[in-house]
C-alpha cells in the first residue's frame, strides 16, 4: 500500500506530524469541552447522594482541581491506572465503580475475595454484613481474615482487610446477621447486593428482598468441589425464586462445615461474583443473568447453562404476585426452607428413648472402670480417619446392615475375653447418625445397644480437651 | 452409602443388551445426562447414558431416571433441567445426542 496516496502525496513523516497536531488539537478541544462542563455542574454535586450510611457525597465528586479532567482525582488515576487502560472499561467505568454502593452478604469463603476485589477496585461504598465471628477453622479458605482475628468479629476483619488494601472506599460494617426484619433497610442502602451466605434460607430472603427493593443480586454458591453463579433480579431477569419455586428438602442443603469445601472453589466463585458486581456497577460488558455458570474443581470445567427467564407466575416477581414488604417482614425462611440460617445452630435429633443413651462423662468412667465393651464408631471411613477414640471400631452407617455380625462376633470375644457380659455403645460425630444406629441396633438384635450423647464433638469438650474438633 | 463417581459414561437401558439390533432401524437415541451437586451424591455418577425410545420428552427420561435412581426424589422438585446447555421444559422432544443436565441448586459458601 502506498502512503503517498493516502495522505494526499504527504511523505510518512508529515503524515506522522499532522496527526500529532491534530490530535494535540483535539485534546485541547476536549479540555475546553470540560473546563465548560464544570462550569456549568454546580460544584460538590455528588451524582448519588444517598441517604443512610452509605453516603457517598464525598468519595463520588470529581476532584476538579484544575488537572482532572476526566472527573478521576490524580490519586485515583494513578492508582487504577491498569483500569482505565482498557478501552471497553476506562475513565467512564472507574467513574460508575466509584459511585456505585455495593453490599456483600457473608465474609466467608465466597465473601473474602469479594469484599477484598470490590475494595481494590475502588467501589464508592461497600457494605459487608455477617454476625459470625473469624474461627481456626475457616481461615483455609476465608482469606480475608487473618490469624490475628480469630475470636473476633468477621465483619471488623473483614474492613479492616479491606481498609488496608484501599483506605479510599468507604467501608460500612453491619456486624449483625441479615434477617427479614432488617434486610429492607440494609439493602435500601445499597445500590447492588452480592449474595456470599452459605445457607439456603438466607439465600431466599435476599432474593425476596432485592425483588422488592428492585436491586441486582450477584449470587454465588460453593460446596465440596463445585461451585454456582448466577446474577438475579438484572434487567428483567428471573429471581431466585423463579428457577427454584419449591425449596429442596433439609437433607439436599449440605453445609460446608459438614460436606467440606476444597478452600480455593468459593475463592474461585467469590472472585467470578465479584466480577460480575463490576460489571454490573460499572454497565460494562454482559453480566451472567439469565444463565448459571457451574464449575467443577475436579474436572476443571466451567459449563454456563441458559436458564429460564422470569416466571410469570413466580410468587415474588410474576405479574400477580402480592409480596409485600410487610410480608416479607413476616415471612418464616427457616420454617419455608425447614433449615437454619447461621450455620451454627446443628440438628439435635431426638430418636431413641433416654434410657438408650449415655453421656460422654458415663462412657469414659465404663473405660477407666475397665468394663468390658465395644465401641462402634458410625462416621464415614474418611472422618474416622481424622481422629478416634482408641480402641473404637468403624463401621459407617451405610454399612451397618451387612456388619451386624461383625459387631456380634467382637461382643462374644470382649466377653469372652473378660468372663462378664459385654456392652455396644456407638458413638459419632455430634449424636445423630449415632442414635439412627442405636435405633436400628435395637430392631435388629442389640435391644441393650446405647448411643454417646453429643458424639465425639461432646467427647472432646467434656472428657478430653486434647481429642481434636473438626 | 453412595459408590465412587464414575466418569465413564455406564449405559441404562434394556436395549443395550441386544446385540442384534439394527442401529440404522431402531427407533432409539441415545441421551448423555450430567449430574451435579447432589445429584452426584444421589445417583453416584457425573454422568451416564440413557437409551429412549424415540420420540421421547425430557419428562420420560426424568421417569426413567427417577426408576433407576430412586434417591433422586429428593430433588426433584427443586433442580434446574438444562438441555445442551438450556433451559427445558419437561415437555421437550428429546434427539439423539441430546445432552440433559440435572442441576440442583447448592447452598454452602
Amino acid at each position: 500500500m502506498d502512503s503517498k496516496e493516502i495522505g494526499g502525496g504527504l511523505s510518512g513523516a508529515d503524515l506522522l506530524r499532522e496527526i500529532e497536531r491534530l490530535r494535540a488539537e483535539k485534546e485541547e478541544l476536549e479540555s475546553r469541552i470540560h473546563l465548560l462542563e464544570a462550569q456549568i455542574k454546580p460544584r460538590g454535586t455528588a451524582e448519588k447522594d444517598k441517604s443512610g450510611s452509605c453516603s457517598l457525597s464525598s468519595l463520588s465528586c470529581p476532584q476538579m482541581n484544575g488537572t482532572t479532567l476526566s472527573g478521576l482525582s490524580p490519586e485515583m488515576i494513578h492508582r487504577y491506572s491498569r483500569h482505565l487502560l482498557l478501552p471497553d472499561f476506562g475513565v467512564e467505568g472507574q467513574l460508575k465503580l466509584s459511585k456505585s454502593s455495593i453490599l456483600v452478604v457473608g465474609a466467608g469463603g465466597l465473601g473474602s475475595p469479594v469484599a477484598m476485589y470490590l475494595a481494590a477496585c475502588g467501589v464508592g461504598c461497600l457494605g459487608i454484613v455477617d454476625n459470625d465471628i473469624v474461627e481456626l477453622n475457616n481461615l483455609h479458605r476465608q482469606i480475608i481474615h487473618t490469624e490475628a482475628y480469630v475470636g473476633q468479629s468477621k465483619v471488623k476483619s473483614a474492613a479492616s482487610s479491606c481498609h488496608a488494601i484501599n483506605s479510599s472506599v468507604k467501608l460500612v460494617e453491619h456486624r449483625e446477621a441479615l434477617q427479614a426484619v432488617n434486610a429492607l433497610d440494609i439493602v435500601s442502602k445499597y445500590d447492588i447486593v452480592v449474595d456470599a451466605t452459605d445457607n439456603l434460607p438466607s439465600r431466599y430472603m435476599i432474593s425476596d428482598c432485592c425483588v422488592l427493593l428492585d436491586k441486582p443480586l450477584v449470587c454465588g454458591a460453593a460446596l465440596g468441589l463445585e461451585g454456582q453463579l448466577t446474577v438475579y433480579n438484572y434487567n428483567g431477569g428471573p429471581c431466585y425464586r423463579c428457577l427454584f419455586p419449591t425449596p429442596p428438602p433439609s437433607a439436599a442443603c449440605q453445609r460446608c462445615s459438614d460436606s467440606g469445601v476444597l478452600g480455593v472453589v468459593p475463592g474461585v466463585i467469590g472472585c467470578l461474583q465479584a466480577l460480575e458486581a463490576i460489571k454490573v456497577a460499572s454497565a460494562v460488558g454482559e453480566p451472567l443473568s439469565g444463565r448459571m455458570l457451574l464449575f467443577d474443581a475436579l474436572s476443571s470445567r466451567t459449563r454456563t447453562v441458559k436458564i429460564r427467564g422470569r416466571s410469570p407466575v413466580c410468587s415474588i416477581c410474576g405479574e400477580n404476585a402480592a409480596f409485600t414488604r410487610e410480608k416479607f417482614q413476616s415471612f418464616d425462611y427457616e420454617s419455608f426452607t425447614q433449615s437454619p440460617m447461621s450455620d451454627r445452630s446443628s440438628e439435635k435429633l431426638n430418636l431413641i428413648p433416654e434410657s438408650s443413651r449415655i453421656t460422654s462423662k458415663e462412657y469414659n468412667e465404663i473405660v477407666n472402670a475397665g468394663e468390658p465393651h465395644i465401641l462402634v464408631d458410625v462416621r464415614p471411613v474418611h472422618h474416622f480417619k481424622i481422629a478416634a477414640i482408641p480402641k473404637s471400631k468403624n463401621i459407617p452407617l451405610s454399612n451397618l446392615e451387612d456388619k451386624l455380625s461383625t459387631i456380634d462376633s467382637a461382643l462374644k470375644q470382649a466377653a469372652q475375653d473378660s468372663g462378664k457380659c459385654a456392652s455396644l455403645f456407638v458413638v459419632c460425630r455430634r449424636g445423630n447418625d449415632s442414635q439412627r444406629a442405636v435405633d436400628y441396633l435395637s430392631k435388629n438384635g442389640f435391644p441393650l445397644a446405647k448411643d454417646i450423647v453429643g458424639g465425639l464433638q461432646s467427647w472432646s469438650q467434656f472428657v478430653d480437651r486434647t481429642f481434636p474438633s473438626y | 452409602m453412595t459408590e465412587e463417581p464414575k466418569d465413564t459414561c455406564d449405559v441404562i437401558g434394556s436395549q443395550k443388551t441386544n446385540p442384534s439390533r439394527d442401529k440404522d432401524l431402531a427407533p432409539y437415541i441415545k441421551i448423555k445426562v450430567l449430574f451435579f451437586a447432589r445429584a452426584r451424591d444421589l445417583t453416584g455418577s457425573t454422568e451416564i447414558c440413557l437409551e429412549m425410545p424415540d420420540g421421547s420428552t425430557a419428562r420420560d427420561c426424568m421417569c426413567k431416571l427417577l426408576i433407576e435412581f430412586p434417591n433422586l426424589r429428593e430433588i426433584y422438585n427443586s433442580m434446574v433441567l438444562a438441555l445442551n446447555e438450556e433451559y427445558a421444559p419437561e415437555s421437550t422432544l428429546l434427539k439423539d445426542k441430546d445432552e440433559l443436565a440435572i442441576i440442583p441448586p447448592i447452598s454452602g459458601g
